[in-house]
């Protein structure tokens, strides 16, 4: 295992932002991936876990999973209403199954700065280094 | 950018020949400075634009350009279905038909000003915006395929807005060709209760104030006169086009190589006109832009009648309504003949020149309202489209500032409530839920809309017509 802890940023585009994960394993770095889309939104530590989310999607490759794991979130978000604070995520192949736990969203604590439209494949990539560090990441449409 | 790259056709027209993959040469219409400031990336899909099938004339890039997907956002560039021509997904993005909506309130600014505060907070109340917002009217399956086929028409007829108003909407109000039957039961879903909201991100209404005519004859037609006060409203068909544009993008990915389509990037997915993907496409975008009119149709109706609280004798009439994130069949004139050809508009408004029989009678004489919105904090714009726009790139112009900035770098140098009480200062009020999303859409962030403008005018993309000031910003 490579020595890092998991981890999330974000990156530049022009018109919208980029959301990067980086973990372990390509779980971890899907995890964290999810944490930086979150944090698009609001700060996650304003986050109270009050309720959880299943959500089950496939893809022929890594990186397509990556955008159809964001895009069911950004679904849940919308459809639900809510905001997801804390993520997993199992593999099998190309078939994700991951849970999210968060809350509905309360405009006054959690101060959402935009709604997320939709994941991209602009810039996106999902790669494991020689180091064994996997990057799950791409542009999120605000 | 690299100028050494293009070829110098005039002070506002920049070629790029083609190389490569390219069919077309790419031509970007731009003042040098503007062309400058642009992203190297801007190039990069001008150009993979230009290696699509189909594509006739030229891949273009309006002066607002920037870095896209897939498409520059300010892209434009129309396929001949005769030609293999294709339709993109990536093309018209995610907020499919966002437009701009601009009303007269008959109102000047001697008037408003008094009342300005109490405006601004009513807005606020009346006009659901930003995350997590809901609108007015709960959509069941039935009627929201009703809506999904007939725009601003539907909501009209549900009692939102005139009779009258659809004659100064792009399409009267409703873009033929709709199939709910293409869209998504989760676009449907997203949708549901989201009708008149306003969004967040770069979607905002204002109260404007008409401070210079530079057309007055064109003024005139669109009855814009110096001093007086008009609202502005930018948004689009909220998350039934988001999820559009998801589901689309994703089976356009899949089926690219069954159809003999070699990308150069992902967000070109596109599928052939003629496939039964490319019209479900068609089909579920119409629907989308039936959304978006409707939509801002319903807003439209909040804030008529929110002036009515406070200035029962205001009766607000529509300037024009008109999108900039589409793609349309339209007929043009292509080396002397005329064609029938997808259009896609990527952050491009439709700015169709005198006499087009697409434009209302009352406008026809002068030119279609090009609608163009600024930042926060500098101005908007109202352009008319000239006849010799109709021959630069298919009767389209820009369609706002553009970013200069990133979100992430406008909240490294700004603090939302820093820019809240610097544009008061300015006498613009501000009401937004969110002061982070106020800091990500400083006018900082953005171009200088002026420029923008100017460099249309000189293209002959449109004429200039009016600027407006903001007074209030709704921002979501």
């Amino acid at each position: 295992m490579p020595n890092i802890l998991p981890r999330w940023e974000h990156f530049d585009h022009q018109s919208d932002i980029g959301v990067r994960g980086l973990g372990r394993s390509r779980e971890e770095a899907f995890v964290q991936a999810a944490q930086a889309l979150t944090a698009v939104v609001t700060d996650p530590a304003r986050l109270v876990a009050r309720a959880s989310v299943r959500v089950s999607c496939q893809a022929p490759d890594d990186e397509m999973l990556l955008v159809a794991w964001l895009n069911a979130i950004i679904y849940e978000m919308a459809t639900r209403g809510m905001i997801f604070g804390r993520f997993t995520v199992a593999c099998q192949g190309m078939r994700l199954d991951g849970e999210m736990t968060g809350e509905r969203i309360d405009r006054e604590r959690h101060q959402p700065a935009v709604e997320v439209k939709a994941a991209t494949v602009t810039c996106l990539r999902v790669a494991c280094d020689e180091t064994g560090v996997w990057t799950a990441q791409c542009v999120v449409d605000v | 950018m690299d100028l050494n790259r293009l070829s110098k056709k005039s002070g506002t027209e920049w070629w790029l020949a083609p190389f490569g993959r390219m069919r077309v040469p790419g031509i970007l219409f731009a003042s040098e400075e503007l062309v400058r400031a642009m992203d190297e990336k801007v190039l990069e899909q001008v150009a993979n634009v230009a290696g699509l099938p189909g594509i006739v004339r030229a891949s273009f890039a309006m002066p607002d350009a920037h870095w896209g997907y897939g498409f520059p956002i300010g892209g434009v560039a129309a396929f001949s279905q005769e030609a293999g021509g294709v339709i993109s997904a990536g093309g018209v993005g995610f907020d499919i038909s966002c437009g701009v909506r601009t009303l007269r309130t008959g109102l000047s600014i001697d008037e408003v000003e008094p009342r300005r505060a109490a405006l601004a907070d009513a807005l606020f109340r009346a006009v659901p915006c930003g995350v997590g917002s809901t609108g007015p009217v709960h959509l069941s399956p039935a009627e929201l395929d009703d809506l999904m086929l007939g725009g601003a028409r539907w909501s009209v007829k549900k009692g939102f807005g005139k009779a009258a108003d659809l004659e100064t909407i792009e399409e009267e109000g409703v873009m033929a060709g709709a199939d709910p039957d293409a869209v998504s039961s989760e676009a449907k879903k997203r949708q549901r209760d989201q009708l008149g909201t306003l969004g967040s991100g770069n979607h905002y209404l204002e109260v404007q104030e008409v401070v210079e005519i530079f057309a007055p004859e064109i003024a005139a037609a669109y009855q814009l006169r110096a001093s007086e006060v008009v609202v502005s409203i930018h948004c689009g068909s909220r998350g039934l086009g988001h999820q559009i544009g998801t589901d689309y993008l994703k089976s356009m990915l899949a089926e690219a190589g069954r159809h003999g389509i070699d990308l150069p990037e992902r967000e070109l997915a596109c599928a052939p006109i003629d496939s039964g993907l490319g019209q479900h496409y068609l089909g579920a975008m119409r629907a989308a832009m039936n959304c978006a009119m409707a939509n801002r149709q319903v807003i439209a109706h909040l804030v008529r009648e929110t002036f009515s609280e406070i200035f029962p004798a205001a009766e607000l009439t529509l300037l024009y309504d008109v999108s900039h994130n589409t793609c349309k069949e339209e007929e043009h004139e292509v080396d002397g003949q005329k064609r029938r050809l997808f259009v896609h508009r990527k952050g491009a408004t439709r700015a169709f020149g005198p006499g087009h029989p697409a434009l209302p009678a009352v406008y026809r004489a002068f030119g279609q309202p090009v609608l163009i919105g600024g930042s926060m904090g500098t101005a908007s714009y109202v352009l008319a489209g000239t006849t010799e726009g109709m021959g630069r790139a298919f009767g389209s112009a820009v369609h706002g500032a553009g970013r200069s900035l990133s979100r992430h770098e406008a909240t490294r140098r700004w603090k939302g409530r820093a820019v809240v009480d610097a544009l008061a200062g300015h006498g613009i009020l501000v009401r937004s839920p969110s002061l982070r999303g106020v800091a990500e859409e400083a006018p900082g962030a953005y171009k200088d809309v002026g420029a923008v403008v100017d460099a249309a005018e000189q293209a002959g993309l449109a004429r200039k017509v009016a600027r407006l000031r903001p007074l209030v910003c709704i921002k979501g």
